[in-house]
């Protein structure tokens, strides 16, 4: 036994919780991830006036470095430690904590989002560096969409295996990020890139109306249905995914079908966001402010494109008036709300603050999923020890806690049906369940002395 | 207590009414603001208009005692740990006063507090909670040594830790593993020294406490098993540097946890004159022996055990029943303790651990014990019945979550070991695309119980157990 004392070293000490020790392998990691970061950075100014070959090394350079060094760095991270969850320095560390890092980070997010969208004419370079994959691709030069679907989808790449590596002990983890990096390479990448190439509509069919806010307009339709015999099967998905799947799968699995399933959002939320998911607001007032904006913001888009299909019949007056409803809605909620805001706030407000305060989609979801779903997420019994892992986990911001500790399912419009709160249960208290909607708002899993009790 | 705070007809409604508007005006204090007292105070204020008062001496508002380790690993902040927000408080008049009580005068109806403050009541709920066991060891009392249980129990942790290498955990239970993945967390090193041959032997059977025993070391803990502790060394400046055990080992450490159970507070009422015995002693219906005295949750000892209990219960579950039960009693709604069928549930590292019914480490006379063990020795299954009867006693279950009221109603129905392990489908509450381990354990029973062979007919979810149920659990073969 003295050996086995003597044996154990002392290296790993540190004096933070969590305090996780960069070894080697992921130093490495993160410096190929900088170098990475660094070309692009060139990129931006210098790479106008460079050669296509040359732009093809350093775009490969540039990618290379950042995808094999973020998986190097995140797979080193979690593969060393054993299977189960490891939250450990979340409320310490100055990154995950609303630290110096973590604003600096949202600064730069929220940055970059910014140029994107309204001074992209600064994203030059880094544009055309990007030329030879958008050719190789899409048989045309880049644009700046076509860079952010880039850097997009090799977040959610990168930082899904990450995810995965993390989260390895539970099967539905696994499988539902899979799902979602699938999605997002296929559907939201590769396929509009095919489009392109084949002289059709770039189109990302899993971004439905209401959350692509203009699937379902007059004018949208018909430029779809220029394209012939594909235009109409685009006009049929999308009208059948938004009048038939929405509601039928959200029957059937509620929410989450889409909103951490399919939805490109929720999927960045849940693999690249991933380590800010605590940092959603849990309190009452948050959850106010949230049913009215949700709700608004699906006023106005219905609205909006009620009117847009009444249009021709319209005085021209009237017409001026849409078309400036239409503006204002692409720039306050689909530029900054969705963009900046949305991703650009994630160390601060959580991963989900569009999804949960602005996204329109969801909040469809959200009313379907409230009163005409079989999903709910199972309060086992009296287990519940009231420790909270569960409300700081849920990226929607909600107060789990309180309908765990009473023995009362939890059925929330919002729940996104992400599955972390019954991970991150130390005590097996809750599961995502889908069954007969009979029984599912009472309390079928309590004891009699402590269920069903409304709280005081 | 005056004999006609309980109406002779409790479903009379006029009574009733008379009584609550009889107590309207009453001043009831609750020492303690753990899970008891809080849940006292929350159900008294849905049923009356009584001035509630909360005291207690170590934080400002309620939190949950059982994310401690949480808050040290960095998991949770302390503010996180607080079920109800700190508004919730006011918006219910629930007065919150913050101070250590000194003393009960029951003759005078009131509380004396360390600093001269007095406090009158007309009904006192003592809900003190626990203290972490000390046994006299030499050396118990210099810095470094704790246990675990209280806020300031963490802080302390938070004093001694970062100049803290390895430390010394003494007892092998729920909260020296808790203790121990929270120094690992940090970095520190532990040796944990277990009195009994097998972890947790005194509540685990054998097979369990071996598969305990081996995931602790797995986790990088140093488990030294039939090791106890003989004294603690100091360094000379007051502080622990190290321990001797029985055997005459000296193990060097800067830290001593001592994890050996806790024990019912009772300084204060037993110094009042409140009769005590290990805890503080309460009828069926929580009544000390002192009129307008009531206490439940850790601190309190059953005069009368109901069957499958403990007299004193030290359960995060039991403190909300005792609350839940002293507020009826308080608010005339008389209600004798019956808390049901046991359970309980723990995490050791990453293996979860959940109990239904009894389950002792040795099964009785006429017990029949089922044991499953995973060969990943991460999950295990135990199920007890009666060995003539067949009926199921109590299950243990590690590695795959369990279904609480499927339990509860096969054990209270008395529900045979076959039609338990035939539908144990519906007791699974893994989740979704997690490997089901039914069809092994029931192959398993059959390869033990040959004359009790059954086939899997339900299998997990509220689906199958829906379409079970409506076919009498006879047709459907999915196994």
């Amino acid at each position: 036994m003295n050996d086995l004392t003597t044996n154990l070293t002392y290296e790993g000490h540190s004096l933070t919780p969590g305090g996780h020790r960069l070894e080697a392998w992921e130093m490495t990691g993160l410096t190929l991830f900088g170098l990475g970061l660094l070309i692009l950075a060139a990129g931006l100014f210098t790479a106008s006036g460079v050669s296509a070959e040359a732009r093809i090394v350093w775009l490969s350079l540039a990618w290379g470095g950042i995808a094999g060094g973020g998986l190097l760095y995140g797979l080193h991270k979690h593969l060393s430690e054993k299977p189960g969850i490891r939250n450990h320095g979340k409320t310490t560390d100055s990154l995950t904590a609303r630290g110096a890092l973590g604003w600096t980070l949202a600064v730069l997010f929220t940055g970059f989002y910014v140029m994107l969208y309204w001074f992209h004419g600064m994203l030059g370079g880094l544009i055309r560096l990007h030329d030879p994959l958008s050719e190789f691709l899409r048989g045309k030069s880049a644009d700046q969409w076509f860079v952010y679907g880039t850097f997009y989808t090799v977040g959610i790449l990168v930082m899904g295996a990450k995810a995965i590596a993390k989260y390895r002990h539970s099967s539905y983890q696994i499988v539902r990020t899979c799902v979602i990096m699938a999605m997002q390479l296929g559907f939201a990448y590769l396929l509009p890139a095919l489009f392109v190439k084949l002289n059709q509509p770039e189109v990302y069919l899993s971004y439905l109306w209401p959350l692509a806010y203009d699937k379902l307009f007059p004018g949208t339709l018909h430029g779809f249905l220029q394209a012939g015999n594909i235009g109409w099967f685009i006009v049929g998905w999308f009208v059948a995914g938004t009048l038939v799947a929405t509601p039928v799968l959200t029957y059937y699995f509620g929410k989450r079908w889409y909103c951490s399933w399919v939805c490109g959002c929720g999927g960045l939320a849940n693999t690249f966001g991933d380590s800010f998911r605590q940092n959603s607001d849990k309190s009452l007032k948050a959850w106010k402010i949230e049913r009215w904006m949700i709700h608004s913001v699906l006023i106005f888009i219905v609205l909006l494109t009620a009117l847009l299909w009444f249009e021709p019949s319209m005085p021209d007056a009237l017409k001026g008036a849409v078309y400036g409803l239409r503006k204002a809605y692409g720039f306050l909620i689909g530029a900054a709300f969705a963009g900046v805001v949305g991703v650009g706030f994630y160390p601060l407000m959580g991963t989900r603050v569009w999804c949960r305060f602005g996204c329109p989609m969801a909040a469809i979801l959200g009313l379907l999923q409230r009163f005409n779903s079989r999903f709910r997420i199972t309060t086992n019994g009296a287990q519940c020890i009231s420790c909270g892992n569960c409300s700081k986990y849920c990226e929607m911001g909600i107060d789990v806690r309180s309908y765990a500790q009473r023995g009362q399912n939890i059925i929330r419009s919002s729940c996104v049906g992400c599955g972390m709160c019954a991970a991150v249960c130390p005590r097996g208290v809750l599961s995502l369940e889908n069954g007969p909607q009979a029984g599912r708002y009472n309390n079928p899993g309590g004891l009699s002395l402590l269920g069903g009790r409304k709280a005081l | 207590m005056s004999p006609d705070l309980f109406p002779k007809n409790p479903g009379n409604k006029s009574n009733l009414r008379l009584l609550n508007r009889k107590m309207s005006t009453r001043s009831i204090v609750i020492l303690g603001n753990g899970i008891t007292g809080i849940t006292a105070a929350r159900m008294i204020r849905k049923r009356t208009d009584d001035r509630i008062t909360i005291v207690s001496g170590e934080t400002d508002h309620h939190f949950s005692r059982t994310a401690l380790m949480y808050i040290f690993m960095g998991d949770l902040t302390y503010e996180d740990t607080k079920p109800y927000s700190d508004d919730f408080w006011v918006k219910n008049r629930i007065d919150l006063k913050r101070g250590w009580v000194d003393g009960i005068d029951p003759a005078a109806k009131r509380l004396m507090f360390k600093n001269g403050d007095l406090l009158a009541y007309d009904e006192l709920i003592l809900a003190t909670g626990a203290k972490s066991n000390r046994f006299g060891w030499p050396g118990q009392d210099l810095q470094g040594v704790q246990g675990l249980y209280s806020y300031q129990d963490i802080e302390m942790m938070e004093k001694y830790g970062p100049s803290t290498r390895r430390a010394v955990i003494v007892g092998g239970g729920l909260i020296g593993v808790e203790v121990a993945e929270m120094l690992l967390s940090r970095g520190i090193a532990v040796t944990l020294l277990v009195r009994e041959k097998y972890f947790w032997n005194i509540v685990l059977p054998e097979s369990e406490a071996k598969m305990i025993g081996r995931k602790i070391r797995r986790h990088d803990v140093e488990l030294r098993m039939e090791s106890e502790l003989m004294e603690i060394l100091s360094d000379g400046r007051g502080r622990a540097r190290a321990v001797v055990t029985k055997n005459g080992e000296e193990i060097p450490c800067e830290m001593v946890f001592l994890t050996v159970g806790v024990s019912p507070n009772i300084a204060v009422a037993k110094a009042s004159g409140i009769e005590c015995d290990r805890g503080v002693l309460v009828d069926r219906h929580f009544r000390t022996s002192t009129p307008n005295v009531w206490a439940g949750g850790d601190c309190a000892q059953h005069r009368e055990v109901p069957p499958g209990r403990r007299p004193v219960e030290q359960v995060w579950y039991t403190g909300k029943i005792h609350g839940e039960h002293i507020a009826n009693n308080l608010c005339g709604e008389p209600q004798p303790y019956t808390p049901g069928i046991w359970f309980n549930s723990a995490k050791f590292f990453d293996i979860e651990y959940q109990t239904y019914g009894v389950v002792m480490p040795q099964p009785k006379e006429g017990e029949e014990s089922f044991y499953w063990e995973h060969p990943d020795g991460d999950k295990s299954i135990r199920v007890n019945f009666h060995g003539e009867t067949g009926e199921v006693l109590g299950v243990n279950v590690f590695g795959i979550r369990h279904r609480h009221s499927v339990w509860e109603s096969w054990i209270t129905s008395q529900t045979h070991v076959e039609d338990a392990l035939a539908d144990l489908g519906a007791a699974n509450f893994d989740p979704e695309f997690f490997r089901q381990y039914e069809p092994a354990i029931v192959a398993s029973f059959n390869s033990r119980y040959p004359e009790r062979a059954v086939t899997l007919k339900t299998r997990k979810g509220l689906f199958s157990a829906a379409i079970a149920k409506l076919l009498g659990s006879s047709q459907l073969q999915t196994a």
